[in-house]
């Protein structure tokens, strides 16, 4: 086969349960149709979407785009997806570090891993050199791993783990990539463990052909010039110079701060906590994910990953903790079990509320340690707060918990909650971009209207995004239209952006179909009942009243019309056939 | 929906960008809805069908803007390339569509944000709010206006003009306002309380719209209070700053102003360096000409002199920095406050005019307003000293 621009033309299949490797050439078509990274890996998934998370034969995927590695600005992403043990419904993170342009420069578009090792094992891919080697690391923290790794390996090389909590069986639990990513939500890292898969490394030495460097420099000046221009990613008060933490004031004086588990949405205690006190009581340095130049992620100095926005908020306003060291501990230790934080702190409000009382340092990093250990409260707040009979302390959607923006003050984020195929996540619509960020322009963040085609759209950008693949942020200040440019650039291929909002539709859609298959419906596409009845904080001339039902229903009604669902959600027969995944 | 498609077709005839009742506006939810009936409706609606948007912004253009586009778009093959600031930051180049037609018109747009269609006029589009298309259509606008001029006065320096331009600009030029000779009785400062202050931006940013020296949403205004630096928000339209308004802490205590405009860091270092306490941002038309006007034909930064210009140019004493929007290497937060704290005012190429008072609006926006107003007297007094010699 002639390797396209951009793709490699090549997905390296690994069996645990048969120790055997082997390569895959999809058709070109295929590329055309699902892109890469997310768009791919659910491709690939369909076909066992309705495996049980424990089946051996469930896939896990990790998938590169086109413009991976190569030098379109912050495409050092990948995808890594499968069945979600929390939710049920399919999962997909995408992760930063090197990982994914690490296995691109090996020459792989994806790898795909199936089946289950008899012992605990490690993958180590060095170029076309492919190997499973049994591992003495499980149980091992993941600092540890990763300081064994780094000794044990000659060439620096891409490095993902999982750590106690997923050998443990938490539903919580994450991979975590290179030290200070990870691929966190949905328990992705359980799958890992259920495959006795502790760890895997990547060294790629081979280059990325691109058709037009010329045209890719030219639309990556372009890229450069208007992320300079965004107030929000390299502004002085921007992701660029502080992290997403960034958003933690302005969360607060916006009124959309969860409290004491979303109660509230205004914490008194929020000056104290936010990123410039956290900045300079740890004094972080910026690190960046592999070819971007916004470099968010933030890490002490002392080494420590400092926590996004919402695991943040969540280890300080959401479970009413103002010390920010406990709240750095707390995530630092999520880091070294391997937990998703956001989760882990949902999870924990939901179990303060139960039990009405505040956490000490002691007792707030015990029972994170005991989430990590066979505790109830590491199956999920949904789990707990059913056991416990009330289901209405889980602050989760599918299952998922919540991140840290109510959705009572944004109103697309609302039904981007509710209806996107992954649960609890706001990052599938990004609603928070017009409803609090103002690009590409403001809209009325207290109003359904008009918001149910817009979350669609976003809906589909976001896949394409997730697929070329490219950081989300970016699209805070550059749009598709430049980003299309980059693709025809680095592949040749004369799509126009519309195409690539097609694509990012059928992606939608094909996840669509898997949800249903596993029996997801218009039921799960909900929020939260404390949504529909409670006032949020009001003040300072911003009232949040509880969110309508009705409306809220006629707007989910709409987004089915526009996504081509039924009343219920579900697929159909035309739009399935329309986007040609009846085939 | 409704509401907004109304609402920006209404601002786009009281901006004096299209004639009364032409705009034709729509907006898609789960339902397509007008601003009004129009018999194109049903082929625009066509897009809908097509592009991934959930609305849409047509018009023919007031004059002398018709008449500019349609000279343009004439001497076009594909796309006109404007160098302004606007331009090169978000709207790269603007397509030609020559044909009338759903399926021509998707061909553009799925390339472009806003299309010229000579002879009909300019469609944009926007996935979010009927406001992405009001932005770049007044953007186009404001960028072939720019372009016209410039080459005009270009063209008439090389001596390479020709009749029909000559035609064009004299139509162009017969259909332009008269200037502003009368300054708008703003609130005296100082101002002694936060919402004072706001009121009083709110004020200013109002007249700075009314005036036209400031095209879409693209300008910016701040106030200092003690230790607050309150800025409008990026994106923000000037004529509607209430509720837009960001107050930042100049002691870094906080991020609140994550959603300012992305000129804050020009704005602050101005403070920091100078007793102004208040300041504004436009983009007249003539001042943004005449930055970009430069007679030195072998100069080795021909093309990127909005980043490179390393001559010390003036307009009156004002000087003209290069610099590029926002926080870069080559950004104007670099360029602009040591020129701005010397003067008062300065011009970035290619982008517009800052200028800073004490007390209150009256003295900034006195000086928008002369600086424009001479800029605009120095292009035609170039025109016709050029004329004369040609």
């Amino acid at each position: 086969m002639k390797t396209p621009f951009g793709w490699t033309g090549t997905v390296l299949h690994i069996n645990l349960t048969t120790q055997t490797v082997s390569l895959e050439h999809p058709d070109t078509e295929i590329y055309r149709t699902y892109l890469g990274g997310r768009g791919m890996a659910g491709h690939f998934l369909a076909p066992h979407a309705t495996r049980h998370w424990t089946d051996p034969a469930l896939p896990l995927l990790i998938f590169t785009g086109p413009l991976t590695g190569t030098a379109a600005p912050t495409s050092g992403r990948g995808t890594i997806m499968s069945r979600s043990p929390l939710t049920g419904a399919i999962c997909d993170c995408s992760v930063g570090g090197t990982l994914a342009t690490h296995l691109k420069h090996a020459g792989y578009d994806g790898l795909i891993i199936t089946g289950h090792s008899d012992t605990p094992c490690g993958i180590e891919i060095s170029d076309a050199d492919v190997r499973i080697v049994p591992t003495p690391l499980w149980g091992t923290p993941i600092d540890e791993v990763f300081a064994h790794l780094e000794s044990s390996q000659k060439h620096h090389r891409a490095m993902a783990c999982i750590g106690p909590a997923a050998e443990n069986g938490s539903r919580l639990a994450s991979i975590v990539i290179d030290r200070h990513h990870a691929a966190a939500r949905g328990g992705l890292g359980l799958i890992w463990a259920t495959k006795h898969l502790k760890y895997l490394t990547v060294h790629g030495t081979g280059e990325v052909p691109v058709h037009d460097p010329h045209a890719l420099d030219e639309t990556r000046t372009d890229i450069m010039r208007l992320t300079a221009a965004s107030p929000v990613l390299m502004g002085q008060h921007g992701f660029s110079e502080w992290g997403t933490g960034a958003l933690f004031d302005l969360m607060d004086s916006r009124n959309m701060m969860p409290t004491d588990n979303f109660q509230k949405t205004r914490w008194p205690h929020a000056r104290r906590c936010n990123v410039v006190a956290f900045h300079s009581a740890f004094t972080p340095t910026s690190h960046g994910c592999s070819g971007c130049h916004i470099r968010c992620k933030k890490i002490a100095r002392n080494g420590r990953t400092m926590p996004d926005y919402e695991a943040m908020a969540h280890f300080t306003a959401l479970i009413d903790n103002p010390d920010k060291e406990l709240a750095l501990s707390a995530h630092t230790l999520c880091g070294q079990l391997g937990l998703d934080p956001i989760s882990t702190g949902a999870t924990l409000a939901c179990f303060r509320e139960h039990t009405g009382e505040d956490f000490s340092s002691t007792t707030l990093l015990d029972t994170i340690s005991a989430m990590a250990h066979d505790h109830a409260l590491g199956q999920g707040s949904r789990r707990y707060a059913k056991a416990h009979g009330h289901p209405e302390w889980s602050m989760s959607v599918k299952g998922m918990e919540l991140p840290a923006y109510d959705p009572r003050g944004a109103y697309g984020m609302a039904l981007a909650y509710a209806t996107n195929t992954r649960g609890g996540c706001h990052s599938r619509a990004n609603a928070l971009s017009h409803e609090i960020l103002r690009k590409p322009v403001a809209t009325d963040r207290f109003s359904f209207n008009g918001k149910a085609r817009i979350i669609k759209l976003a809906e589909d950008l976001n896949a394409v995004v997730d697929s070329l693949t490219a950081c989300r942020y970016t699209f805070l200040a550059a749009s598709l239209e430049e980003y299309t440019k980059a693709f025809i650039a680095v592949t040749g291929v004369s799509f126009s952006g519309q195409d690539l909002l097609e694509i990012g539709e059928r992606i939608i859609y094909n996840e669509r179909i898997m949800n249903a298959a596993h029996g997801f419906s218009a039921t799960d596409d909900d929020l939260p009942a404390r949504f529909f009845t409670d006032h949020g904080t009001s003040g300072r001339g911003i009232a949040i009243p509880p969110l309508n039902r009705d409306e809220f229903y006629t707007a989910r009604s709409r987004y089915y019309r526009i996504r081509g669902l039924d009343e219920n959600g579900l697929p159909t027969p035309d739009t399935t056939r329309r986007l040609g995944l009846d085939r | 929906m409704k509401q907004l498609c109304d609402m920006y077709a209404t601002k786009l005839v009281t901006q004096g960008l299209t004639p009364p009742n032409a705009p034709l506006i729509g907006g898609l939810d789960a339902e397509l809805v007008w601003n009004r009936q129009d018999p194109r409706t049903d082929e625009f609606a066509k897009l809908f069908e097509t592009l991934s948007i959930n609305s849409l912004v047509f018009s023919k253009p007031a004059e002398p803007y018709a008449t500019i586009l349609d000279f343009l778009a004439n001497r076009t093959q594909q796309a006109i390339r404007p160098e302004d600031t606007e331009t090169r930051t978000f709207l790269h180049d603007i397509p030609i569509c020559r044909e009338f037609s759903a399926s021509a018109m998707t061909t553009s747009l799925k390339k472009r944000k806003a299309v010229i269609i000579p002879g009909h006029g300019i469609i944009s589009c926007g996935t979010v709010s009927p406001e992405q298309g009001f932005v770049f259509y007044s953007s186009t606008i404001f960028a072939c206006f720019v372009l016209f001029f410039s080459d005009y006065l270009n063209q008439l320096r090389a001596g390479t003009l020709d009749d029909e331009y000559r035609d064009a600009f004299a139509t162009a030029v017969g259909s332009l306002p008269h200037p502003h000779t009368t300054l708008p009785n703003l609130m005296p400062g100082p101002f002694p309380d936060e919402d004072t202050a706001l009121a009083a931006m709110a004020e200013s940013g109002r007249h700075v719209v009314g005036y036209g020296l400031v095209d879409s949403f693209f300008g910016n205004i701040s106030a200092r209070l003690d230790t607050t630096l309150f800025i409008s928000q990026t994106g923000s339209s000037l004529d509607m700053l209430e509720g837009c308004i960001d107050p930042c802490p100049m002691d870094g205590s906080a991020t609140t102003g994550l959603t300012a405009s992305s000129e804050l860091s020009a704005h602050e270092d101005v403070y920091r360096r100078s007793d102004f306490d208040c300041i504004l941002h436009g983009h007249p038309k003539f001042t943004v000409i005449m930055s970009m006007s430069c007679d030195k034909t072998d100069c080795p930064h021909r093309g990127e002199c909005h980043i490179k210009c390393p001559e010390c140019r003036s307009v009156d004493g004002i000087p003209i920095v290069p610099g590029e929007v926002g926080t870069g290497p080559t950004g104007l937060c670099n360029t602009l406050p040591p020129a701005m704290a010397s003067s008062g005012a300065a011009i970035v190429h290619g982008h517009g005019l800052f200028t800073a008072g004490t007390r209150d609006f009256k003295e900034p926006f006195e000086k928008l307003l002369t600086i424009e107003n001479t800029c605009r007297s120095r292009y035609f007094s170039l025109i016709e000293s050029y004329e004369k010699t040609s």
